[in-house]
């Protein structure tokens, strides 16, 4: 392991951290972390500081390489970390934004009460298993041809709809409407689309899930209302995966390519994995267009799976969907690199934002934000563990200046698998699930341990940081009755 | 029997710290590390080999480059291996025999998910024989 870390860090306030730039030669812009003084403990004895250090060091970046509370020791960058490039003369990293390239969540909602799922929450499990590929391995239900997947790639969620996968509504309710736009298949490679093609529509292994929930807490009733979430009791669904391995092999190629780019335009770095090229040149330019579409094929994935999820309830409970009002809250990006426009120091600049293990959260007003959710400000989804809760909030106005308009995106891990693996076992930990009433199904219940509640933070004291310091603000909480573990 | 490989902690990942007397049994030890991750190297049989030619920049890309190959021929190919011959290798350039099968899942336990080999803290030591250091993103 490497050693605990030993710069110094400054207090801004409770939940501020400031790293000053004197802390390493070559960073250019401070970092600022949003934790607990209790959470910083646990930091500290990570090398995530220095990461946030080392991301200081990209050329262009503007006013702080930024971590959210559920920030952890990531490669080159830390997993809960945002940067800011100006398009003029920054880079783009896909290192920034991670191997599983939009990987995010998507939440539905239900007209069902915990009443009416809890008897039957076997049979939906079991059936929510069967109709939705899942774990190391499986290949999707959906059989494209190269030229096909080409398609997937530009139109991203508008792809699976005009197949009948969805429903028309979801697309105005996802982040980009489910495209972003500028997606070049010509700069993705053979291997990307070779390793894309058979997973088209699987949920994947690891921390991927769905998860049948029941909300608990509402913090902010009219804000619920408007995203159809009416009381507690209230069944939802969230679905969290992402673009497979045609992402990672996206990235994989982007960061060997962008390693050789790093020599030619003369950066220096601190990690390899920091690979980048600046924004406006062929090579940053390319990796856009692959990134985005590996960020419409993951989209696609979503739609195809929520599909399906919705047709496992229309079979369980024998209702229609209109009956079942299984509508899409909204679905966002968790690992993903935006052209956006922010303001700094006064000023209007075109900046490439990187959230990687982080959420947009766009306040009420925003353009970006759909016309639905404009008066409330951005759903944020932040799931946590399978064990705790996860949480609906809001972006706001603190976050566009702070923090590039980003929060955090889910709990964080703490314990490596190995650890956790070593002090649980599956068997007990699916146990200890079931006494408090979440029924889980998995194809590897040796994995099970590896995404333990022990293995994370706490998910209600993350959510909490980011609602204090004003970042996001908390709307909904749901604890999870059904996990479907990939 | 020296030690081949050993499983290096890292909180949202995993990394590989592999041994060898050169770099190219160093090399074998790594992909040996990576599908022990993926399943058990015990359950594998030498059924069919795999010829496998690389080139990139340095030492360093080379052993991720090799790395990701064999993670690719997993997720594309279905196949896991156990035996590796690094037959050439130089700073630049790998040329590499793999034994193994094609993935059944009735023998075969998959374990792990890895989505690439990273150049996160990697690591090419030739000092004492070789010693070389790889983390993956889980």
């Amino acid at each position: 392991m490497p050693a605990p870390w030993q710069g110094v860090v400054n207090k801004i306030d409770d939940y501020r951290w400031q790293i000053p730039p004197s802390y390493k030669t070559g960073m250019s812009v401070p970092g600022l972390i949003f934790a607990s003084e209790s959470m910083l403990s646990h930091i500290w004895q990570e090398q995530v500081f220095q990461q946030v250090a080392n991301v200081a060091f990209l050329p262009g970046i503007v006013s702080y390489s930024l971590a959210m509370p559920d920030i952890h020791w990531g490669y080159g960058f830390p997993i809960g970390g945002v940067a800011a490039t100006r398009i003029e003369d920054g880079v783009i990293s896909p290192g920034g934004v991670g191997f599983d390239i939009n990987c995010g969540v998507r939440l539905l909602r239900t007209n069902l009460t915990e009443e009416e799922v809890r008897p039957k929450i076997e049979p939906l499990v079991a059936e929510l298993f069967i109709n939705v590929p899942s774990g190391l391995g499986s290949e999707g239900k959906i059989r494209v041809s190269e030229k096909e997947l080409d398609e997937v790639l530009v139109k991203g969620s508008r792809w699976a709809l005009e197949r009948g996968y969805g429903e028309a509504d979801d697309i105005a309710v996802t982040e980009e409407s489910g495209c972003l736009n500028g997606a070049n298949p010509n700069k993705v490679s053979i291997k990307a689309k070779k390793r894309g093609i058979p997973q088209l529509g699987t949920l994947g292994s690891g921390n991927h899930f769905l998860e049948v929930e029941v909300v608990d807490e509402i913090y902010d009733r009219d804000a619920a209302t408007a995203m159809g979430i009416n009381d507690t009791g209230q069944v939802l669904l969230l679905i969290h995966t992402g673009s497979r391995g045609f992402g990672h092999e996206v990235c994989s190629d982007y960061v060997r390519l962008l390693g050789e780019a790093v020599k030619r335009y003369g950066i220096s770095l601190p990690d390899r994995q920091l690979a980048c090229a600046p924004v406006n040149s062929p090579e940053g330019q390319s990796y856009l267009q692959a990134m985005a579409c590996a960020a419409n094929y993951a989209w696609t994935n979503r739609q195809c799976i929520a599909h399906w999820a919705r047709e496992s309830f229309v079979k369980v409970f024998g209702k229609s969907q209109r009956e079942l009002g299984m509508k899409q809250v909204y679905d966002v990006c968790h690992n993903i690199a935006k052209v956006e426009e922010h303001t700094v120091d006064g000023k209007k600049h075109t900046l490439c934002v990187h959230r990687k293990g982080a959420t947009r959260a766009f306040p009420a007003g925003h353009p970006d934000v759909p016309e639905v959710y404009r008066g409330i400000g951005q759903p944020v989804l932040i799931p946590g563990d399978m064990g705790r809760c996860s949480y609906v909030a809001l972006g706001t106005e603190t976050a566009m200046k702070e923090t590039f308009g980003s929060t955090c995106h889910g709990a964080g891990r703490i314990q490596s698998r190995s650890a956790a693996k070593r002090s649980l076992r599956g068997a007990d930990v699916a146990r200890t699930l079931a006494a408090k009433g979440i029924t889980v199904k998995t194809g590897s219940i040796s994995s099970l341990a590896e995404e333990a509640s022990e293995a994370y933070k706490n998910v209600d004291e993350v959510v909490e940081v980011t609602h204090k310091a004003g970042i996001s603000r908390k709307v909904v909480r749901a604890i999870p009755m059904g996990v479907i573990k990939g | 029997m020296e030690k081949e490989f050993e499983i290096l902690d890292h909180t949202a990942d995993v990394g590989i710290i592999a041994y060898g007397a050169s770099v190219n049994q160093a090399f074998a030890n790594a992909a040996k590390g990576l599908f022990s991750l993926i399943t058990e190297l015990d359950s594998i049989e030498e059924l069919f080999q795999r010829d496998i030619e690389l080139v990139a920049p340095d030492r360093e890309s080379l052993l991720v480059e090799w790395l990701n190959e064999l993670i690719y021929l997993f997720d594309v190919e279905n196949v896991v291996f156990k035996r590796f011959d690094i037959t050439e290798l130089n700073d630049t350039r790998l040329k590499a025999r793999s034994y193994g099968e094609k993935v059944d899942s009735s023998k075969h336990k998959l374990k792990m998910g890895v989505k690439a080999a990273t150049y996160h803290m990697l690591k090419v030591d030739k000092t004492n024989g070789c010693k070389v250091q790889v983390l993956f993103d889980i």
